[in-house]
């Protein structure tokens, strides 16, 4: 097998069409659901973005599903939580606006940097040891590591789902036509829109972000030149995990709540985006959120919300089959 | 090096050596009559009636069984399967819609073992045909969303299932005329499921040394060279795959007729993961090792755990009280695979083949 072509860019070929056909769809799916569900829709699609992102770029850089991805995902959600509660001191709405973007600001930073050093412990103890190793074992070891995650959680805060006070007021809202439009909803939206193009940023204008590039393309290679793989690896966790934690921040802002074993399902829906949108390609891993978001809104929109999951799989296998290079398509899939 | 002396001058060791089927016979005779024997003596006694103890040496063995189906799979040939918990749920349901209230009807067990195994190839090969091509570890993912669909459907295909309560009262296996299975009995299903354990590890063991045995070897130590050697990969796979959820097929019927009644939560993702963390404890490519690693671990986990609960609360120690010990098996097959992946890949008892692998690595390294 040889190492990595994953490129973690656009391709020129469909950058031109890209917009168009979104925009298409994105009118498509609002005549089809209506405006409420529509913003339903897209903020579980930025969501699921968010966490997809991670999944992409650790499997393009060192092509390893990283099963524990959505439990660290799901763990930040606590991290909100517990910084939420205890560090602010909040239990309700936080109605002024300078102390909302400060709380906001907090919980971001100290959730994004304990999840994102808490996917390089992983990568460190967890991975590297076994990268010269059979492809079978990482992967083991990452579902056993998401489980460890998942009990730990689970013994911190118990089986059941638990509240969070939701900071931002879900009263703020404006009506567009007949619907409301919540101020969260747009936050939330806004927010994972900011972060996935600073990340793109990232990776293509940052000599870091070069480094990552060439390190998924040809690690020996890259090591040759002069880039240090061990770092580029262990940023590359730390920023997939950031990310799953800013993910886990918004998914406690907007639902209110959480639950131990969130990550599962959440996991493997965004690693369904990820594969959709071609995995390895962080701009298809956020088209790949969206898709799935709206599949799954779809569906409960007509009554087949019990089917939900089942039918986000049905979607994974045939893309698997079919066109495991993904909708946008990177050098990877064509070995899956 | 001790092991390989002693069978040189060992006549009985060679003797089993050469006749292995007779080997496993023996082997579970003595062990089947031995484990309810030692449950007669303290500290064992004290724990929980024998019959409740053949009980549990039951539905290790149905483990067990499971976990050498598994190890046909992920040890034999190098395909990480997700989902396994899928095939024992189609097994369990596939007697169950034949053999109970819900249904009506009333087919015999024994010509259900068999349609168990079909059912169960039937399922994989459907699976495994579209998917096999795939690499390894989107395999992975494609068996996990399977093993998921599954749960899903039983539950929301409420006219043919029963949805969450499951289908209830299924027949338990009778000989006509000779002996009913019935709830309070445990000894008749205990035999059961040892001869099938036997006769499985049997089959799975000529399967391993036979041709397609060896194909899976080398399709997992290099698939690339095994195509370029003239072997079909995707038919060995295949082969693998619906071997693989036969056996699991065989046994859900097994487990459906043993507690009488199947429901989608019974077949959840922990499940496949248990029979994972059994195989690679036990040493995955081992058949003997991964039946002894999923058997130690039903044991640890249904009867030690629950030990610690009750002795615990016997003694009302403050902290510790609050604690459930059998939350504690989630975290355990997860630190069971983490470490022995870190730290002895080959499992407690490396299979033969595969540790000359793992060698290979080491001086390569």
């Amino acid at each position: 097998m040889s190492a990595a072509e994953a490129t973690t860019t656009v391709p020129r070929t469909s950058a031109a069409r890209l917009p168009l056909a979104i925009a298409a769809f994105l009118a498509a799916t609002l005549f089809v659901l209506g405006l409420d569900q529509f913003i339903n829709a897209l903020t579980l699609g930025a969501i699921y973005a968010l966490i997809a992102l991670g999944y992409t770029m650790v499997y393009g850089i060192i092509e390893l599903i990283n099963f524990a991805h959505g439990d660290v995902y799901m763990a930040s959600t606590f991290v909100a939580m517990f910084t939420i509660q205890t560090l602010l001191g909040r239990s309700g709405a936080i109605e002024s606006i300078p102390e909302l973007v400060i709380a906001l600001v907090i919980v971001f930073a100290v959730t994004a940097s304990l999840m994102g050093l808490a996917g390089v412990v992983i990568e460190r103890f967890a991975y590297r040891p076994l990268r010269r190793a059979p492809r079978l074992a990482p992967l083991i070891t990452a579902i056993g590591v998401s489980f460890i995650i998942q009990n730990i959680i689970q013994f911190a805060f118990g089986p059941t789902i638990v509240s969070v006070p939701q900071i931002i007021p879900i009263s703020w809202s404006f009506m567009v036509g007949e619907s409301r439009v919540p101020i969260l909803n747009l936050f939330v939206v806004a927010a994972a829109l900011i972060l996935m193009a600073v990340l793109q940023l990232f990776i293509a204008r940052t000599r870091t972000g070069r480094a990552m590039r060439t390190t998924a393309m040809d690690r020996d290679a890259s090591a040759l030149m002069g880039v240090d793989i061990n770092k580029t690896i262990m940023l590359t966790f730390l920023i997939g995990s950031a990310l799953a934690g800013a993910a886990g921040v918004v998914h406690v802002l907007y639902y209110g709540n959480t639950q131990f074993g969130l990550g599962f399902q959440s996991g493997l829906k965004a690693f369904t985006a990820a594969v959709l949108g071609g995995i390895g390609n962080t701009a298809g891993a956020a088209l790949g959120g969206f898709l799935i978001a709206f599949v799954e809104v779809g569906a409960s929109a007509f009554g087949y919300g019990r089917w939900g999951g089942g039918i986000v799989f049905t979607l994974l296998v045939i893309f698997l089959v079919f066109r495991p290079t993904g909708l946008l398509g990177s050098s990877t899939g064509d070995r899956a | 090096m001790m092991a390989r002396i002693s069978a040189r001058f060992d006549p009985s060791r060679a003797f089993f050596a050469r006749h292995r089927s007779l080997g496993i016979l023996v082997g579970v005779s003595v062990l089947g009559i031995l484990l309810p024997l030692i449950t007669r003596i303290p500290p064992f006694d004290g724990i929980q009636s024998t019959n409740a103890w053949v009980n549990a040496f039951t539905t290790a063995t149905i483990y067990a069984v499971l976990a050498i189906g598994l190890n046909v799979v992920v040890g034999f040939a190098g395909l990480l399967d997700l989902g396994y918990a899928a095939f024992f749920a189609l097994g369990g349901y596939t007697y169950a819609l034949v053999a109970s209230p819900f249904s009506g009807l009333a087919f015999p067990f024994w010509p259900m073992l068999i349609a168990g195994a079909i059912v169960g190839a039937i399922f994989g090969v459907l699976l495994g045909a579209p998917t096999l091509r795939l690499r390894g570890d989107y395999l992975a993912i494609v068996t996990l969303g399977f093993g998921e669909i599954v749960p899903i459907t039983l539950l929301n295909a409420d006219k043919f299932t029963n949805g969450t309560n499951g289908l209830g009262g299924i027949d338990k296996p009778s000989i006509p005329g000779i002996l009913q299975f019935t709830l309070t009995n445990p000894w008749p299903m205990y035999v059961l499921v040892l001869l099938i354990f036997a006769a499985i590890a049997m089959i799975v063991f000529r399967l391993e040394d036979s041709r397609v045995g060896r194909t899976w070897d080398a399709i997992r130590e290099d698939e690339l060279a095994a195509e370029s050697a003239g072997i079909n990969t995707v038919i060995a796979k295949l082969q693998a795959f619906a071997v693989g959820a036969s056996i699991a097929g065989i046994i859900g019927v097994v487990n459906a007729a043993k507690i009488t009644i199947v429901a989608p939560d019974q077949f959840r993702f922990i499940v496949s993961i248990s029979t994972l963390a059994a195989v690679v404890l036990g040493g995955m490519g081992n058949t003997i090792g991964v039946a002894t690693g999923a058997f130690v671990i039903y044991l640890f986990q249904s009867i030690l755990l629950k030990q610690l609960n009750t002795l615990v609360e016997n003694f009302s120690i403050p902290i510790l009280s609050e604690i459930d010990f059998l939350d504690f098996q989630y975290v355990l097959y997860g630190i069971v695979l983490v470490v022995m992946m870190l730290r002895r890949p080959q499992g407690i008892f490396p299979a033969r083949r595969r540790k000359r692998t793992f060698d290979d690595q080491k001086r390569s390294e």
